[in-house]
């Protein structure tokens, strides 16, 4: 791939970002501007911006890679992130909106009147955004090393210090103009080379994929092995390697495989004739394969468990990530809330619909990713493979373009969140520090914490991370939010032991796996994929402790669930922008 | 609001609180009183016992929307993973996944959308004119009024 263009393309990305980010400095003026943009950003704005935003490196490269390794099953990822938009809008929307309030915690100290519940929200806000922030991090360093050859904490850095600067000194108006644009910029990214793949794709006489049975290379290949891989082979293979296999260094040598597993160093190259049958990746439990691996492997028997337990982490969890729930915050009323989100669902979707494809052809003309590690390239790579030549390098820079404009998004609305908590519930402040400056300084500890860890734990698998923010979000703040909003007889040490065992149990489900407690078997499906069980444990705590706890329901529960669900005429909460006038 | 609402308004049939308590003849459609305001809104902003009976029964609509919606999602999507764990063409797991799922999440949303503003606008209709129809009102079936129509009312009938 073409460095120059690869290297102009993120830097106009970052430069069109800190541009619009300044822009929108102009514009916002208030302590209110700052942070809900005065609660005056119009549904077709708004909603580009959350979409923008929530559409991650996880979407624009992670999705294609899973598909390129493991087939069309993966798509469940993709239809979960959709599909929780969907619960969001009908369980939460206008009454979140209408609460009044800006953050999780806010929400929940508004609900429950307990300063206590308000302070675990937050800690469990801050934990949710930097989870999810520490992969968005290590996905741009990742990425950046891909396209330039940069070492891989070049981009996690240059990411954070965009995002600092750009939510530090505009606030949440600014950053809704920047999203919005990282919105269309990550379609057009992702739309314009497709058409291009596919016209290339139906020319070489539309080849099929196939996932069912392992991929044969079409070329002469030579696969560079980057991290020490175990490979299991059905049938001999004779391939040509420069490095060492099962312990045997090897110059360049055309050697014949036998069935059964191999050990490759990393650092080996292997060089395949055309029509060779790849060789597949050895499920093993300690190696990290980033997005490309779903939280354990999935095809350990228990498949069926793992769909279902990813379909409700992503259904019930969405609600939940706080960077999606403060974008509610900025609607005008409950109703711009509603159809905001309706908006949202018809972009994501749209957008949605181009992952796959690229999968698919991935798997077609360069299936080898799945061997090197680094099936997450498989968007970036795609344009130079199938066209080649300046179209090729062309097309792949606008795709770094996208891949950049989605680690900048995300990345902005989680430090805003998570800063916005911080400002609020953590940092000690006396009444005249309040405020933007504050506020700047959060900033700069929301990204600085996960920036760190980045860079000491190098070899967090992301997915693992991005899969944990969700299950722990599902079962924490989605019991909250519901009983919270529909039912009259939660009390504040109901809610508290919910968030406690919910969140805690998925969270320490996910962490025993990571190091290994339960390395195969039905234990290890269950606590890869707690959110089956964790969810139900987390609204049945809430329920029973509610129930146990009766006189500890707040006074103001039927005035405070008269202006959640009331329409805005009725309550006299008047729009922002009238009240201003 | 639009001559289309208006329109749409006149064709429901709906048994509201006011009209099945009979205490008071059911208002002319417009112009709507805006001062002083009716006894329903009072009872909400000083938060009566009845006033709560509004909230709740808004709640009740708003819930049963919300309800249906997920319904209809766990229906079309929750079967679809045992579907496709069966000996399915890879073909159709594409077009499953890959490209139906979204019209249906998105035709869900919509229709919730719409049902919950038009509980919306039947509540205020209630709680501003002292009815939400302005339309035929039928007094006799109190309680057991269409559940399609947003039978914002009914609750408190009950008690």
């Amino acid at each position: 791939m073409n460095q120059t263009y690869a290297v102009a393309a993120v830097t106009s990305v970052v430069l069109a970002t800190v541009l619009i980010g300044a822009l929108g400095l102009r514009i916002s003026r208030t302590t209110s501007d700052f942070y809900v943009a005065s609660r005056t950003v119009r549904p077709a704005l708004n909603a580009a911006a959350i979409s923008g935003e929530y559409l991650s490196a996880a979407s624009f490269l992670g999705i294609a890679g899973l598909v390129l390794v493991q087939g069309p099953a993966m798509l469940w990822y993709p239809v979960g992130y959709t599909a929780g938009y969907l619960v969001l809008l009908v369980l939460v929307a206008a009454p979140l909106r209408r609460s009044g309030a800006y953050t999780l915690s806010d929400f929940a100290e508004a609900r429950l009147e307990s300063r206590r519940a308000r302070r675990l929200a937050s800690l469990l806000v801050v934990g949710i955004g930097w989870l999810y922030l520490l992969p968005q991090l290590q996905g741009a360093g990742l990425t950046l090393e891909i396209l330039t050859g940069a070492p891989d904490w070049v981009g996690g850095l240059l990411v954070a210090l965009v995002v600092t600067g750009t939510v530090a000194a505009g606030g949440m108006r600014s950053i809704t103009f920047v999203q919005a644009f990282q919105y269309w910029l990550k379609l057009t990214a992702l739309l314009v080379p497709a058409l291009f793949l596919l016209a290339a794709w139906y020319g070489d006489g539309a080849p099929r994929a196939r996932f069912d049975a392992p991929a044969v290379l079409r070329d002469h290949t030579v696969v560079r092995i980057a991290d020490t891989v175990r490979i299991g082979l059905a049938a001999p293979l004779t391939v040509t390697v420069t490095g060492s296999v099962d312990s045997v260094a090897y110059t360049g040598r055309t050697v014949t495989l036998a069935p059964g597993a191999h050990h490759v160093l990393g650092g080996t190259s292997l060089a395949f004739a055309p029509g060779s049958t790849l060789p597949e990746r050895a499920a093993d439990g300690s190696d990290p394969l980033g997005w490309s691996q779903p939280l354990a492997g999935g095809r350990d028997g228990h498949q069926l468990y793992a769909t279902y337990g990813l379909i409700l982490a992503t259904f019930l969890g969405t609600m939940g990530l706080p960077h999606v729930a403060v974008r509610f915050y900025t609607s005008p009323h409950g109703r711009a809330a509603r159809r905001t989100t309706l908006v949202v669902l018809g972009l994501v979707g749209a957008f949605y619909l181009l992952p796959g494809l690229y999968g698919a052809l991935g798997r077609i003309y360069a299936p080898e990713l799945a061997l090197t590690g680094s099936a997450d390239a498989a968007v970036l790579v795609l344009p130079d493979r199938i066209l080649g030549g300046l179209l090729g390098d062309l097309l792949g820079a606008l795709l770094a373009a996208g891949a950049f404009a989605a680690f900048l998004s995300t990345a902005s609305g989680l430090t805003m969140s998570v800063a916005g908590v911080l400002t609020q519930d953590v940092l000690p402040s006396r009444a005249s520090s309040r405020g933007v400056r504050h506020f700047r300084l959060a900033t700069l500890l929301a990204t600085a914490v996960p920036l760190a860890v980045g860079v000491v734990a190098s070899k967090v698998p992301v997915a693992d991370a991005v899969g944990l923010a969700f299950a722990v979000s599902a079962s924490s703040f989605c019991p909250l939010l519901v009983l919270g909003i529909w039912w009259r007889r939660l009390t504040p040490p109901g809610a508290m032991a919910g968030l406690l065992l919910g969140g805690g149990s998925a969270l320490a489900a996910v962490m025993a796996t990571r190091a290994g407690l339960a390395p195969e078997g039905w234990a290890h499906t269950l606590m890869a994929w707690p959110a089956v069980w964790s969810v139900p444990l987390g609204f049945l705590t809430m329920v029973l402790v509610s129930l146990a706890t009766p006189r500890r329901i707040p006074p103001g529960t039927p005035a405070i669930l008269a202006r959640l669900h009331l329409p805005e005429e009725i309550t006299g909460a008047a729009p922002a922008q009238e009240a201003r006038r | 609001m639009s001559e289309h609402q208006a329109a749409r308004r006149s064709r429901r049939e709906t048994v509201t609180y006011a009209s099945a308590l009979g205490d008071r003849p059911v208002p002319p459609p417009r112009p709507r009183p805006r001062t002083p305001h009716p006894p329903a809104r009072s009872e909400i902003d000083e938060q009566t016992t009845l006033g709560h009976t509004y909230v709740r029964s808004l709640m009740r609509s708003q819930l049963r929307a919300a309800l249906t919606a997920l319904g209809a999602l766990v229906l079309l999507v929750g079967p679809l993973p045992l579907l496709l764990a069966l000996p399915a063409p890879e073909t159709l797991v594409w077009a499953a996944l890959g490209f139906g799922a979204y019209p249906v999440v998105w035709a869900v949303a919509h229709w919730y959308v719409r049902r919950a503003e038009r509980n919306e606008r039947d509540f205020t209709g209630l709680v501003e004119t002292g009815s939400a129809e302005t339309g035929s009102a039928e007094t006799g079936s109190a309680g057991t009024g269409p559940v399609g129509t947003g039978s914002v009312g009914t609750g408190s009938v009950e008690r």
